[in-house]
């Protein structure tokens, strides 16, 4: 018995194996990394010419589906999207898993692509796993906008980017560099690792920071993930300020890691002592701002952004651009954009928030 | 687990053979009846969910949970627990990411993953077996061991340049059809594991440790042994589970497959098969899982809201307990009162 | 494991006639203080500020939800079961009662902590009659309401988060502030332990909870009402988790509807780590208590060693299966010179 449990187990295992070979079948030969250097790209042939003068077509389907349904931020730009879909007399949809993985946003892409959306307005919690659904639904006629964070550029259309990056990194450590008058250690507090906004951020900070007169005695010491959760948010800013006791400033580029730094901060004997900036909405830094934890941060308007996307989704659905650098259309009251390089539609520079005019929002 | 609840379920059963297969029987076929019966009415009323796109759509959704659920179902039935299969899932996928940028070929690093899958599941196997340390307790710290571990091995990065002839090859369809490619392995497998299960000694084997471990000892079964090789088993499927999701998603990533374990867990269970041990079948484990996750798709197809979906799963593994239980205690109170009736009115 | 039966409480009142499960116990427990103890002097030799008087109260604020859940925990384990749900209900009790203070700012913090103690309480009423009536095993059931309170609190709050500046001023700073220098949330966690740790070493519903786990039919043959103990057990569990929920919304000031989402993995751990039996009937909530704290100790001591916050997953994942091994090792070595003195061993 037990020999021919064994001996079935095994024929098990490498009946297992065998198919994972029989997955080879495809590709002759040994396919390793190097091989496969120049593949990639296609899907993003230019279609059709940009119509630039054309009319928004009306009665178009569109869906936002952002990275999860359970966050403010999307719920205010699902409120700009959602005006701008009713301006152009649209159906309008928001759906979307209330977790962060990026699995469970492909099987909402396929269910969107099932009921033949026409646009999809897309906020990818991955750059890369979401690509072959994406073509799916594009091969069957939905156009897709990514928003707020992109997908590979040859999986979409266009891709509407809250602020220029080099902007955001430029702005958040001129901020800093104020708060702490212009020397001393600094820090990073950061969604997650993999986080594509918030990397390039830094990556503009690191270089302002190596090249700019301006913040030659500003030293960055160290840089820490939060991935978006309080908690974790909560325990790396301690961890932060005990490991670097000289420590002057954080900069945190995520709305969740401002707030949760904030929040300790203000529990804290450190309140007052250790400057605080970054990206973060009004609503959650009202309290912060008054009490005097923090003295300024910056965001852009997720109303705005939202609306932006809707009326660009609606554009390259209705041929008025194809995502072709250089097209231009007009997102109804917010104005005329035009498209850059890789297909990327700039909302504008971000706003600073602080004590004087927090009160005039209400996100 | 067994050990946790063997007095329990021979206290609770007192009832004969005959009434405890024909509740099994029942519920196992109840499930495939209603599985049926959901598809053929969600195809009626809820619009593109009876396309053949949407079955595509289906059948890659449910391959993993499908595939996991396989070995899972048996390790159940011996009356022990895998909850690490997710966790493997993302290891085996982290190891496939790191092997790829190290210039590995492909047709290496998939055998190896499996062969990776299997090793962890082994590590399971040991504790459980030779050290005989509850396999809940166990599975619940592998579940976080390969978790974290997937996390040292490939940090919060992912490699996603995997080549398209086997990404493409692991979401297209057989020819001109749209009979995805994956659904004629995974229905191979899955008829291995039935045929193991309903057809041979071992199957025999694996209900009879689930049954009652001390008896099935005695009668000559090295109950360690079979539980072992279940657990690489586990280990291996997840294993190759790791190489389908990082192909379909083209993405390795640490966080792969997070949180499914439940999905698993939550489709074997409301196939009929118990938690104790000793009973279920894998026509009624697949009935479970097609269930699962057609009610999903056609549920979201149906723009139902997303917390409308978790609700859902939760209340259905509840109730695939639940209701048997109540089945049965129906049933005993009923025939208690016939047996009352048909004699003399003093018990 | 379940050897070390009923006496394992180490409040020295319970003190049986074995000298050697008191010495197994508390050489238990002792290790647990002597890894904190470690843990601690080497994060210090590192980093002095380890050890200033703002960080201890971190951690011990870090730890004083995560200790009122283990507390919650060890009860049902002890029983023999489990509470998956208590991330759950945490996030269920955090959301209603910010929503709750939100609307009525001048609601006392004792008021909003029964508001949680009531919430909680009802959600673990619910796991407590699907698994006592339903006769539906823990794991499952709390597997289920897992999802079934976590939906319910998507339901409940949708896309929206309740700030700090939503949330009355007195209650925040219930979550900050300090008597004689020790944070309020440590004391409610401190006198949870201790009541729990009076409850189940001298009242008879509390002992009855280890009887129960050691051995059910034992149990239910000398006439404990297994039944009312079970209910009690999950009432209690999920009160606790209700009430770490108002904690949780004092101190982070910021909650939404994933709030405690994942949590039940390092309550789990805590307890296992903290030397109660997975198989219920052994262990006590100081035990658990210590290693919700060692638990909290290492997450705050990585990236002060600098450590990659990568392997801090691995690290849980690697205590849980040394300290169930630990014990089953030492239950071996027990029930082995037990056999030796040829003494009761159930």
């Amino acid at each position: 018995m037990s020999a021919s449990r064994t001996r079935r187990v095994r024929a098990f295992t490498s009946a297992a194996l065998g198919l994972s070979l029989a997955l080879t079948v495809a590709a002759c030969g040994g396919t390793t990394q190097d091989s496969n250097e120049d593949e990639g790209g296609g899907g993003d042939e230019p279609a059709a010419t940009a119509d630039a003068g054309g009319e928004f077509e009306t009665g178009l389907s569109i869906a936002m589906l952002p990275k999860s349904v359970n966050n403010p931020y999307f719920d205010a730009s699902s409120e700009g999207a959602e005006a701008a879909v009713g301006e152009l007399e649209g159906e309008y949809e928001y759906t979307g898993p209330s977790d962060t993985a990026a699995s469970s946003q492909v099987s909402y892409i396929n269910t969107l692509s099932q009921q033949a959306a026409d646009v999809i307005l897309l906020s990818a919690n991955d750059p890369n796993a979401l690509c072959s659904s994406l073509e799916q639904a594009r091969a069957a006629g939905t156009s897709v906008v990514t928003f707020d964070s992109d997908v590979d550029p040859s999986c979409r259309d266009a891709f509407v980017s809250q602020v220029d990056g080099a902007e955001v990194g430029r702005t958040l450590i001129e901020m800093m560099s104020e708060q702490i008058g212009g020397e001393g250690q600094i820090a990073i507090l950061s969604a997650t690792a993999n986080a594509t906004n918030q990397n390039a951020w830094i990556a503009v900070i690191e270089e302002e920071l190596a090249n700019n007169p301006d913040y030659a005695n500003v030293e960055l010491v160290a840089t820490v993930y939060g991935d978006d959760e309080d908690e974790k948010s909560f325990q790396e800013t301690q961890g932060l300020l005990q490991a670097n006791p000289e420590l002057k400033g954080i900069i945190s580029p995520t709305t969740v890691g401002i707030a949760a730094a904030a929040r300790y901060l203000q529990g804290s004997e450190y309140k007052g002592q250790i400057a605080l900036t970054g990206l973060g909405t009004p609503n959650q830094m009202r309290e912060f701002v008054k009490d005097g934890t923090v003295t300024e941060f910056a965001l852009w308007d997720p109303t705005a952004l939202g609306e932006l996307a809707a009326y660009a989704g609606a554009a390259v659905a209705s041929g008025i651009i194809t995502g072709a650098e250089g097209d231009t259309f007009t997102a109804g009251e917010l104005g005329e954009y035009t498209v850059g390089a890789d297909g990327v539609i700039i909302l504008g520079p971000p706003t600073r928030f602080n004590a004087d005019n927090i009160d005039d929002f209400d996100f | 687990m067994s050990t946790e609840t063997a007095p329990d379920r021979v206290a609770d059963r007192p009832q004969s053979g005959r009434l405890r297969s024909s509740r099994m029987v029942g519920w196992d076929g109840a499930v495939v009846v209603v599985t049926a019966l959901f598809i053929v009415i969600a195809a009626l009323t809820v619009e593109h969910f009876g396309t053949s796109r949407n079955a595509g759509f289906l059948i890659l959704d449910l391959a993993p949970v499908l595939l996991l659920a396989l070995p899972m179902t048996l390790i159940i039935v011996t009356g022990e627990i895998d909850l690490s299969v997710a966790s493997t899932v993302g290891l085996t996928s982290s190891a496939m990411g790191v092997m790829w940028n190290n210039g590995l070929p492909l047709e290496t690093i998939m055998p190896l993953c499996v062969v990776i899958g299997a090793v962890l599941g082994a590590v399971n196997g040991i504790f459980v077996t030779a050290l005989g340390l509850p396999s809940l307790a166990v599975t619940i710290g592998t579940l976080a061991l390969y978790r974290g571990l997937a996390f040292v091995l490939l940090g919060d990065t992912a490699v996603a340049d995997f080549p398209r002839d086997f990404t493409g090859w692991t979401i297209g369809d057989l020819g001109a059809s749209s009979i995805p490619n994956v659904l004629i392995p995974m229905l191979v497998i899955a008829g291995l594991f039935a045929a193991v299960l309903h057809a041979t000694p071992t199957g025999r084997a694996i209900v009879a440790t689930g049954a009652n471990a001390t008896a099935a000892s005695f009668a000559g079964i090295p109950v360690g042994r079979v539980k072992f090789w279940l657990y690489v088993t586990s280990g291996a499927v997840a294993g190759l589970v790791g190489v389908f999701w990082t192909l379909r998603y083209s993405s390795a990533r640490a966080d792969n497959a997070a949180g499914l374990e439940l999905t698993v867990v939550a489709a074997v269970l409301l196939g009929g098969v118990s938690i104790f041990g000793g009973k279920g079948t894998l026509p009624g484990v697949l009935a479970g899982v097609v269930l699962l996750t057609s009610l999903q798709n056609a549920l979201r197809l149906a723009d139902v809201s997303t917390e409308a979906l978790t609700v859902v799963t939760g209340s259905l593994l509840i109730v695939s307990v639940l209701a048997p239980n109540v089945v049965t205690a129906v049933r005993t109170t009923l025939s208690r009162r016939r047996a009352r009736l048909r004699m003399t009115p003093t018990s | 494991m379940t050897l070390v039966a009923r006496p394992t409480d180490s409040a020295p009142t319970t003190r049986t006639g074995s000298t050697l499960l008191d010495a197994v116990l508390r050489f238990r427990a002792l290790g647990l203080l002597i890894a904190l103890v470690a843990m601690v002097a080497a994060t210090a030799a590192v980093n002095s500020r380890f050890v200033s008087q703002q960080s201890i109260r971190d951690i011990l604020l870090g730890a004083a939800i995560t200790i009122l859940l283990a507390v919650g925990m060890t009860v049902v384990v002890l029983t023999r079961g489990i509470d998956l749900s208590v991330g759950s209900v945490l996030g269920l009790s955090a959301y209603v009662t910010a929503d709750f203070l939100q609307v009525n700012p001048g609601t006392p913090v004792p008021v909003a902590m029964l508001l949680g103690l009531a919430i909680g309480a009802g959600c673990g009423l619910v796991n407590g009659a699907v698994i006592h009536f339903g006769k539906v095993p823990a794991l499952v059931a709390t597997l289920g309401t897992l999802y079934v309170f976590r939906g319910i609190v998507y339901f409940v709050a949708g896309g929206s988060r309740i700030n700090a500046s939503d949330m009355p001023r007195g209650f925040l700073d219930f979550g900050t502030d300090r008597v004689l220098g020790i944070p309020y949330l440590i004391i409610v966690s401190l006198v949870v332990v201790v009541l729990a740790g009076v409850f189940l070493s001298r009242y008879r519903a509390g002992r009855d909870m280890y009887a129960l786990g050691s051995s059910p039919e034992a149990a239910k043959l000398a006439g404990i009402p297994a039944g009312r103990r079970l209910l009690t057990a999950y009432v209690l569990c999920g009160a606790l988790a209700g009430l770490g929920g108002v904690l949780h919304a004092a101190r982070f000031g910021t909650v939404d509807a994933s709030a405690g989402s994942g949590m039940e993995l390092n309550v789990v751990a805590a307890v296992v780590v903290g030397g109660v039996a997975i198989f219920g009937g052994s262990g006590t909530v100081f035990g658990a208590a210590l290693g919700a704290l060692l638990l909290t100790v290492i997450s705050n001591a990585l990236p002060v060693l600098s450590v990659d916050q990568f392997w801090q997953q691995a690290i849980v994942g690697a205590l849980i299966l040394g300290a169930i091994g630990l014990d089953r090792f030492v239950g071996l070595r027990v029930s082995a010179s037990l056999r030796r003195k040829d003494s009761h061993v159930d």
